[in-house]
């Protein structure tokens, strides 16, 4: 098993006939079965055309119906992103993945409140992933996102990280050490998005095919000390635990919107420290990730 | 993206927000034009520059004639201010505001926000304003009164009245206050603001609510729909090799280190600063040269680096996923040769056509020193250094 993706998952792409969603829908159809799970696209003006021999949808709405697909992954560009992520939700899809970087943080402030509202009267929940995120992979089953599908292995460690690169790297040592992953997924860089750490730990936990997870954060905001204090009561699985930034100075934005440093509780320093005391096995060097968690096996 | 006080202002003002008048001056003679123009018989003289603790420094003070004006004028103009935020060096003064002296019966302290927690926009008031607002948020936090707004309602009644009362505006104040904290909200909301702060708000003798400072930073993703906030970006109070830097989209940021490290990716980038003051010595920068780094992303990467004179040794850490180790091991080399490297140079490379890069950096017959892991990596850089 896996979180929120296999081998059966039916995913439609927005934004398929740009050229990123292009590139990436390509190598997510050829790695393992993504021919099976990649369905649809969706491009209003390309309503009728194939792509890839993917049939291309006016709306993500017609593109579920007539596809069955579920899970959405959107390539759109930053100004109409979030008004894609919103056509997956209104069209009641389980999950949409948004990869795209750069959306104004007000129009994912408002997305995020018509999710909420929409749940609150009794809506489907639509689970967000991202955005500015490299999507998510279960290995030898489907990749959905912007990651090197060859460095990943199947196996029984799950990992989380807001870093598209971060991620590999822990997935890179992991694999190198033999050790396959369950799932590997990245909720991405921006200070508003949907799933957070805490989510992703407590789908790895009850997850019977995760034995084990790398949980990696970044400075800024206080996602990954909330997931600690919720794995400290609930995880019965071990986790190693890094942050990146103990050198990043206060008040200086490190490439993702994300990562600034805006009170005393969201440096490196005090997130590894809270994830220690809530049971975390931490570590400073980030080339001994996949080792310290083999070692907790 | 960071504008000045008097910019600031102007914003406010657009949004129906009450502000001493004041006009924006760059020489000593304009100045005292200005205080003319003005008229009354009292001035303040506001240093312009993009950080704050300006008064403390001596950046702002309080004129009683036109000589003093003048005098204030030439002090300030020119000089190296130097506060709490802008690090030893100081930040030079180009630009002044000249304005009105107001009738200061009280100082507060309001702000929006983006917090990321709630995934809502903060507003924050204190009675406690005109001071170091951290240090009341750590010393005195019942004394900061938060309302977290919903963006789809808008800033309600109640929530405002809430935060005119919990500040302590006096009675006669609270309804121009409570329309001040509406329209800071519209504006937060409609110039796409991340941080908007009046510190101080004050009341006046006749109960008129003026902000009498102003301080904005905007989304950066949202420039593209901002032209008017665009036009208002001041160049000179930027730091001139990131500003370089994102002319080629290249996020980089000059630290205080002798190791410059040219990594891809945000994390895996401060990781990678991380691991080279694990090893003991420090990075000189961080510079994440993105997903689609070409010969000449990477050759302008390796000039903005080498421009610090502090920089004795430099590392490349790229995990290939998209991005092929052997384009960037051919812009590696390029950029050795073209800016005559006389670094020691260490590459870690890896991911997709990890064995072509190295390949590629063994044959250029460059001193460059390959590594495996980010530990190795840092190990033979600091040693090269030393």
């Amino acid at each position: 098993m896996s979180i929120l993706i296999n081998k059966d998952t039916k995913i439609i792409t927005q934004g398929i006939t740009g050229k990123t969603g292009q590139f990436h829908t390509e190598k997510c159809i050829e790695y393992a079965n993504g021919k099976n799970c990649f369905v649809a696209g969706v491009n209003p003006k390309k309503a009728g055309e194939k792509i890839f021999d993917v049939p291309i949808y006016a709306s993500v709405k017609e593109a579920a119906a007539e596809s069955g697909a579920t899970v959405s992954v959107i390539y759109v560009p930053p100004a109409g992103a979030a008004a894609a992520i919103w056509e997956a939700v209104e069209a009641d899809l389980d999950l949409a993945i948004c990869i795209t970087e750069g959306i104004p943080v007000r129009d994912m402030l408002m997305v995020r409140n018509k999710m909420k509202e929409k749940e609150a009267k009794g809506g489907k929940k639509t689970l967000l992933l991202g955005p500015n995120c490299p999507g998510l992979i279960t290995p030898d089953e489907v990749k959905i996102g912007i990651m090197p599908g060859h460095i990943h292995k199947k196996g029984r460690i799950g990992v989380v990280s807001r870093s598209g690169t971060l991620t590999y790297e822990a997935v890179g040592q992991l694999t190198e050490l033999g050790l396959g992953q369950s799932s590997a997924v990245g909720i991405g860089g921006d200070p508003i998005n949907g799933l957070k750490h805490i989510d992703v730990m407590k789908m790895f936990n009850d997850d019977p095919d995760t034995d084990a997870v790398i949980m990696i954060g970044e400075i800024g905001g206080p996602d990954e000390a909330e997931a600690a204090q919720w794995c400290k009561a609930n995880m019965k699985k071990p986790i190693v635990g890094f942050i990146a930034g103990v050198t990043a100075p206060a008040g200086k934005r490190m490439g993702h919107a994300g990562a600034l440093i805006s009170g005393g509780a969201d440096t490196a320093d005090a997130k590894l420290a809270i994830m220690e005391e809530c049971g975390f096995t931490v570590t400073r060097n980030p080339s001994e990730m996949g080792k310290l968690l083999k070692s907790l096996l | 993206m960071k504008i000045h006080e008097y910019q600031g202002k102007q914003i406010l003002k657009k949004f129906g927000v009450t502000v001493p008048r004041g006009i924006h001056c760059t020489s000593v003679e304009d100045a005292v034009k200005a205080a003319e123009t003005l008229g009354g018989n009292v001035w303040v003289v506001k240093a312009q520059i993009h950080a704050g603790g300006r008064g403390k420094g001596g950046g702002v003070k309080v004129a009683k004639s036109l000589e003093q004006v003048r005098e204030y004028a030439s002090q300030i103009l020119g000089m190296q201010l130097v506060t709490h935020q802008t690090g030893p060096e100081g930040q030079k003064v180009r630009n002044l505001l000249i304005e009105e002296g107001a009738d200061i019966k009280h100082e507060y302290y309001v702000a929006a926000l983006t917090d990321r927690a709630t995934q809502s926009v903060a507003m924050m008031a204190s009675y406690e304003g005109g001071m170091d607002i951290e240090e009341v948020a750590h010393k005195t936090p019942e004394k900061i009164i938060k309302v977290f707004i919903n963006p789809l309602v808008g800033l309600t009644d109640e929530q405002a009245l809430t935060l005119a009362k919990g500040m302590g505006m006096p009675e006669g104040s609270i309804a121009q206050c409570v329309d001040t904290l509406k329209k800071l909200y519209t504006c937060y909301m409609e110039t796409d603001a991340s941080l908007a702060e009046i510190n101080p708000l004050i009341h006046e003798g006749d109960g008129t609510v003026k902000a009498l400072d102003a301080k904005f930073n905007f989304d950066s993703n949202a420039l593209y729909r901002q032209p008017e906030i665009v036009a208002m970006r001041d160049l000179d109070e930027e730091d001139a090799d990131e500003i370089e830097a994102s002319k080629f989209d290249l996020a980089y940021i000059s630290l205080d280190g002798n190791i410059g490290c040219l990594v891809n990716g945000a994390g895996l980038a401060m990781a990678t600063m991380d691991t080279i003051k694990l090893f003991g010595a420090e990075p000189a920068n961080f510079l994440d040269v993105g997903g689609g780094a070409t010969t000449e992303k990477v050759t302008e990467a390796f000039k903005i680096m080498l421009k610090n004179p502090k920089v004795k040794g430099i590392l490349v850490n790229i995990f290939g996923g998209i991005m092929r180790c052997d384009t960037i091991a051919t812009g590696v080399v390029a950029a050795a040769k073209e800016t005559h490297l006389s670094v020691p140079l260490v590459v870690r490379m890896k991911g997709t056509n990890e064995d072509l890069g190295k390949q590629i950096l063994k044959d250029s017959g460059l001193p460059i020193i390959s590594a495996d892991s980010m530990a190795e990596a840092a190990t033979k850089i600091v040693a090269a250094v030393k």
